[in-house]
């Protein structure tokens, strides 16, 4: 066994510091050690993007990263996307056009957008399918995902608007 | 999936680096975006006893354009070469090609360095550097050297590069003319079935040069010489494209795997070359 680390995390806006194994990928930091269970693990060889966390700005499979290598950055689950009682626009918009099925993969689906609309605050449904390529879904068939993640760009957009 | 125990180590600068890949000889490894060698890790296909995260490492980063050269760091990502429009602007080639590795995720961490450093026949970039001729820049304890694109790959996973050194930059001539980098996959995120990099200068209607190079159809990438003959001085007429197809076929050595047999991968590597040239013919 190797000698174990001390590593620092913001995980949703909280610190988080403690020792573990350089080998401890960060899915499995979140997941057992932080008890954020909303990150899942699909496949865990980075092909289907249920365990997309949001790392410094980007969106990273979380199941190809060493909690070691995260030493130090912010990182952005789905819980630290809208509340139960204030949904975030994506969220509200996958439970209005019915972006999930299982919702196995919703979380890394949402994680992902997030970040999609972040870059892209106004994307075709052929820029959405590509900025999504990395999350893959094994239910809706994707249909309902684009037209989730477009009503929630016009929302957002609609929003910030009203709010100019 | 649980790797083997390691030491990790992240160190700020290459004298740091270079000094525990001499330590540690072959049980060290260094680690750029780690999305080749962490999976590899995870199946323990791969045993890094002593993992060099190059994250912090001055000097690594950035992208420099300046007298009609440019500078890659090895640890710049896909998606910074999507990103930069100054690039895309000089040598549009490159975002074309990035654009087509991996996935969203992962091009958010896959590097330049990673990619034409691991000497995996799929990855696209040894295939695109060898078409621009590119140069790799390599540190080690004896010092720095460059080595062309074009003569470091000499089998899967084997390159010019020693155990104790580390690639630091490419760098390459703003490259002329039109451009297309045409992949073949099975479905998005996937290595390529065949690959073509092509770069071609139009004079007067005339080919007056022309850079051809194959992806994952031999065990290292293929820049075909006599694929880029066949098409100069020629005005690309369907007997020149045929003979420079022709002549590609003679280069490669493709193997049997699950993207197809040798002679479908033969007839996909045609109809993609064919598709390149006459993409980067049109915007030359």
């Amino acid at each position: 066994m190797s000698k174990k680390m001390h590593i620092k995390l913001n995980v949703n806006g909280k610190d988080e510091e403690f020792l573990a194994e350089p080998r401890e990928l960060l899915i499995y930091t979140l997941r057992e050690r932080l008890n954020i269970t909303g990150p899942h693990i699909g496949c865990e060889t980075s092909h289907c993007g249920a365990c997309t966390v949001t790392i410094n700005g980007k969106s990273v499979k979380s199941c190809t990263m060493f909690a070691a290598q995260a030493d130090g950055a912010e990182i952005t689950t789905i819980e630290g996307i809208g509340t139960p009682d204030a949904l975030h626009p994506l969220q509200e918009a996958f439970k209005e056009h019915h972006g999930l099925q299982c919702g196995y993969c919703t979380p890394g689906m949402i994680t992902r957008a997030t970040k999609l609309l972040e870059e892209n605050p106004n994307p075709t449904e052929e820029e959405i399918r590509f900025g999504m390529a990395g999350n893959i879904c094994r239910c809706t068939g994707y249909q309902n995902i684009v037209k989730s993640i477009q009503a929630a760009a016009a929302e957002m957009n609609a929003a910030k608007e009203a709010a100019e | 999936m649980i790797p083997a125990a390691f030491e990790y180590y992240r160190p700020k600068d290459l004298a740091g680096v270079l000094s525990i890949l001499e330590e540690h000889g072959d049980d060290a490894r260094v680690m750029a975006g780690g999305h080749s060698l962490i999976p590899m890790m995870k199946l323990r296909m791969a045993e890094v006893p002593h993992l060099i995260d190059l994250q912090d490492v001055d000097g690594l980063h950035g992208i420099d354009i300046s007298n009609g050269q440019i500078r890659l760091g090895a640890m710049v990502t896909q998606a910074e070469i999507i990103d930069h429009e100054g690039l895309a602007a000089v040598a549009p080639i490159l975002r074309e090609a990035a654009l087509q590795i991996a996935d969203p995720q992962v091009r958010y961490m896959g590097t330049i360095g990673g990619n034409v450093a691991n000497g995996d026949p799929g990855n696209d970039m040894p295939g695109l550097m060898q078409c621009v001729n590119a140069t790799f820049h390599l540190i080690g304890p004896e010092g720095e050297r460059s080595v062309p694109a074009r003569a470091f790959y000499e089998a899967a996973y084997m390159t010019a590069r020693e155990d104790e050194e580390v690639l630091t930059a490419v760098t390459l001539p703003v490259p002329d003319g039109g451009y297309a980098y045409e992949k073949q996959k099975r479905k998005i995120g996937d290595y390529a079935t065949a690959a073509a990099a092509v770069q071609i200068v139009k004079e007067d209607g005339v080919c007056k040069a022309a850079s051809i190079a194959m992806t994952n159809l031999s065990d290292t990438p293929v820049f075909s010489e006599d694929a880029c003959a066949a098409l100069l001085g020629t005005a690309l007429d369907d007997a020149a494209v045929k003979a420079a197809v022709t002549a590609m076929l003679g280069d490669i050595d493709p193997s049997e795997d699950n993207r197809g047999p040798v002679a479908f991968k033969k007839h996909v590597a045609g109809v993609i070359l064919r598709r390149a040239i006459e993409r980067a013919w049109s915007r030359a």
